[in-house]
């Protein structure tokens, strides 16, 4: 078990760090949010050139030959900018649901085409979903796959969906191109401004098997208990920013002739947010390090709270500037509270603890 | 010295002192004067001069050997030794430190006193020079190992005509002395483990004097510093703390369960895995050279958590949650919150969020030294102490 940073990891999050200190400014980010391209695709580009989207892919399968602990860093900094890229759809979800594959040569001209960023792929199953529960919202019959899955992240920019659908003998997974007359993504308003979700509507589309009964089940919900896992990484770096942003709004901000930072009432806050960071980042690490079920539901029920507290005590320790539209504490407030129903609420992932921790309901 | 080699020199020093046939004591000392006490310390005083961290090759080889029982002596391992080393004088560390570490004589430690709690720096106990020693009166609090303890590390004020901070001298008692009385201090659970020490003309020779005249709030920084770092050697195992503890409690009363009670102990069960965790992480830490202030940290959640759990423990109890095992003013020689029930528990955590340092005090130390807050404004620091309002 290594909860640290390597060196290398270092210098990966270095690397997407310039990156995103150059491509994903916040006024940019804010601004992108209301024009008909939510998604930075130009950016996304420059992240798969990094190498960046395919890190946990073995190298024989045309990946980094990396670890989802590598995945995670990339996430951290994911959430400390909330870049608008559909890394969590195509990098983690769809990707993993396809390591759990057998790689047929389908399976593997995807893995290359995600990884190279020619095309985007998102799991197609609600973003609330929770791990140990997948019930397909498609079915498959004859005449092709039908169905309406609502709120999925990262399909608005996808080339390809990963269909979980319902078959004669179980859950199947397909492979189902968008741009075909039976595929239809409708956008919706989201309250994540910077990962929008949409809807899915199938009409006796088409699509290829990657998975059948035996095998589609574990690759679903693997994918799912491995992205619940990296979210919280992802969670972390949200959480992260919102503390370091009030800590320096404080420190500058002056009210009664004093920083507002050397109030006792506010320092506290603030210490106590550190500390549950300090707890939150050894719970991410976790996760990273030994991806499971144990370490991804600890690290859920935990950093799930301790971003959106986060994200919550920033809005309120800006004072007015906080809530105002210009300011970009509401991005990470609006991810914070997405985040913590994406893959499981808290609520969710404590009961998933009970027979780990022998505390039978 | 590398690994290999500690390890060769404690075999080699195992195989000529059998614990088997030898006097517990007389091994001890053996293991003192073989440099395996203490492997960090000098060559002479215990030590080897060697790395922290290489104290585990040592504890390994010697697993299962007596040991100096260092529950019973804290205080004595955990900050006077460390100030002794740093401040002492040569003849001080060649008496103290041997009967220290074997346990022949036990330490505590006179800091606290009634008016002097959060705010050390204001405490009041006198000390006047009179020829070659000095006279101390006055009275301290929260004492625990005061009615065991054969020397007491001492703060107290050698001029209250100077500020706060500049008046203070660090001195080592002798606790037989006829002036210090030691009386239990009972608290909340019912028992006694610590003491109110009152001095009256206590006598102490300017040799047993720590640092210089006026150095004594720089000495206890030292001392202090010594007490945060005393973090646990060894990673606790999942569910070997209070979480397990209640987890078995909760196990035992299925007629008490409600849905309300479930998800609060899975969230207390979730965060003091994430405690064990950050532990972990932090010795990674310590172990690639790079301690960081996540310590101040753990002891905050360690704090709420054994505050939260015991009290959950109580109301899982049902109608036996209404009894107490024992009122009794005992005196117990160490902290056994397993061996106890619920209820004592429950109680006796309401003190970790108190002893070596509140809570609030570490929340003002976390902002202000790890997220550089700037600090409150001070009215106390520049004035005499003896002009200060109280």
């Amino acid at each position: 078990m290594n909860l640290l940073y390597t060196d290398i990891e270092d210098d990966l999050r270095a690397s997407v760090k310039d990156l995103l200190t150059d491509r994903a400014k916040a006024a940019d980010v804010i601004a992108r949010t209301e024009t008909t391209e939510p998604y930075d695709l130009d950016l996304w580009r420059r992240l798969t050139e990094l190498g960046a989207v395919s890190l946990h892919v073995p190298e024989e399968l045309g990946g980094q030959g990396a670890s989802t602990r590598e995945v995670a860093v990339v996430m951290e900094e994911l959430g400390r900018s909330v870049a608008p890229v559909p890394f969590l759809g195509s990098a983690v979800l769809a990707t993993t649901a396809l390591l759990g594959c057998k790689p047929s040569d389908e399976v593997r001209s995807l893995l290359d085409a995600i990884g190279s960023g020619e095309q985007i792929a998102t799991l197609a199953i609600s973003l609330a979903t929770a791990p140990g529960s997948t019930v397909p919202d498609a079915i498959r019959s004859d005449s092709g796959l039908s169905g309406r899955v609502r709120s999925v992240a990262d399909a608005l920019p996808a080339d390809v969906l990963l269909v979980p659908a319902q078959g004669g003998s179980g859950l199947e997974l397909y492979a189902v191109p968008v741009a075909q007359p039976g595929v239809e993504v409708t956008p919706v308003t989201s309250l994540d401004l910077t990962r929008p979700v949409a809807d899915v509507t199938l009409d006796r589309a088409t699509g290829t098997l990657l998975a059948g009964p035996e095998a589609a089940e574990p690759a679903v919900d693997g994918a799912l208990w491995t992205a619940a896992g990296l979210l919280a990484s992802e969670q972390l770096g949200i959480a992260e920013w919102c503390l370091a942003t009030t800590v320096a709004y404080l420190k500058d901000r002056h009210q009664f002739g004093r920083p507002v930072g050397s109030f006792q009432a506010l320092k506290h806050r603030l210490a106590d947010l550190w500390g549950d960071l300090v707890l939150a980042r050894a719970a991410a690490r976790n996760a990273a390090d030994e991806p499971g079920q144990l370490s991804a539901s600890v690290a859920q029920a935990l950093c799930s709270t301790v971003a959106l507290h986060a994200a919550e005590e920033c809005v309120q320790l800006h004072g007015g500037i906080g809530m105002t539209w210009e300011h970009p504490a509401h991005l990470y407030l609006k991810r914070a509270k997405a985040d913590s129903i994406a893959l499981g609420t808290a609520g969710r992932h404590r009961q998933l603890l009970a027979p780990h921790a022998n505390i039978p309901a | 010295m590398n690994e290999a080699q500690l390890r060769e020199l404690t075999r080699e020093f195992l195989a000529k002192n059998d614990p088997t046939t030898m006097d517990r004591l007389e091994f001890l000392r053996a293991r003192f004067d073989a440099g395996l006490a203490w492997v960090h310390f000098p060559t002479g005083l215990g030590g080897l001069d060697l790395p922290r961290e290489m104290q585990s090759v040592v504890d390994e080889e010697l697993a299962g050997t007596p040991d100096n029982d260092p529950r019973r002596i804290g205080i004595g391992l955990g900050m006077a030794a460390p100030t002794i080393l740093a401040f002492g004088t040569e003849e001080q560390k060649q008496r103290y430190l041997r009967p220290l570490w074997t346990g022949e004589e036990v330490w505590c430690q006179l800091f606290s006193e009634p008016g002097a709690g959060s705010d050390l720096a204001a405490l009041g106990t006198r000390a006047v020079r009179d020829g070659d020693d000095w006279l101390m009166t006055g009275q301290k609090v929260w004492t625990s190992s005061a009615h065991t303890a054969r020397f007491a590390i001492l703060v107290a004020r050698h001029d209250p005509d100077l500020p706060k901070h500049a008046g203070l001298t660090y001195f080592i008692l002798d606790m037989t002395d006829p002036g210090v009385d030691v009386r239990p201090l009972r608290q909340i659970t019912g028992e006694a483990e610590f003491n109110e020490v009152f001095m009256d003309n206590a006598r102490v020779p300017d040799a047993n004097r720590l640092g210089a005249v006026g150095e004594g709030w720089k000495v206890a920084q030292t001392t202090l510093m010594n007490e945060r770092v005393a973090i646990g050697s060894r990673p606790a195992p999942r569910d070997g703390g209070m979480s397990g503890v209640v987890a078995e409690t909760w196990r035992n009363h299925p007629e008490n369960h409600t849905p309300d009670l479930h998800d609060r102990l899975l969230d207390l069960w979730t965060q003091s895995e994430a405690l064990r965790l950050a532990g972990i992480r932090l010795r990674q830490q310590l172990a690639a050279g790079a301690p960081g202030p996540e310590g101040s940290a753990m002891k905050l959640a360690f704090a709420r958590l054994a505050q939260e759990l015991t009290g959950l423990e109580v109301e899982l109890l049902g109608d036996d949650g209404l009894r107490y095992d024992d009122w009794t003013l005992r005196r117990p020689d160490k902290v056994d919150f397993t061996g106890r029930e619920a209820g004592y528990r429950y109680l006796r955590a309401k003190g970790n969020s108190i002893e070596g340092g509140t809570s609030e005090v570490l929340r003002n130390i976390i902002a202000e030294r790890v997220l550089g807050l700037p600090a409150e404004p001070r009215t106390d620091t520049k004035v005499a102490w003896k002009d200060l309002p109280r």
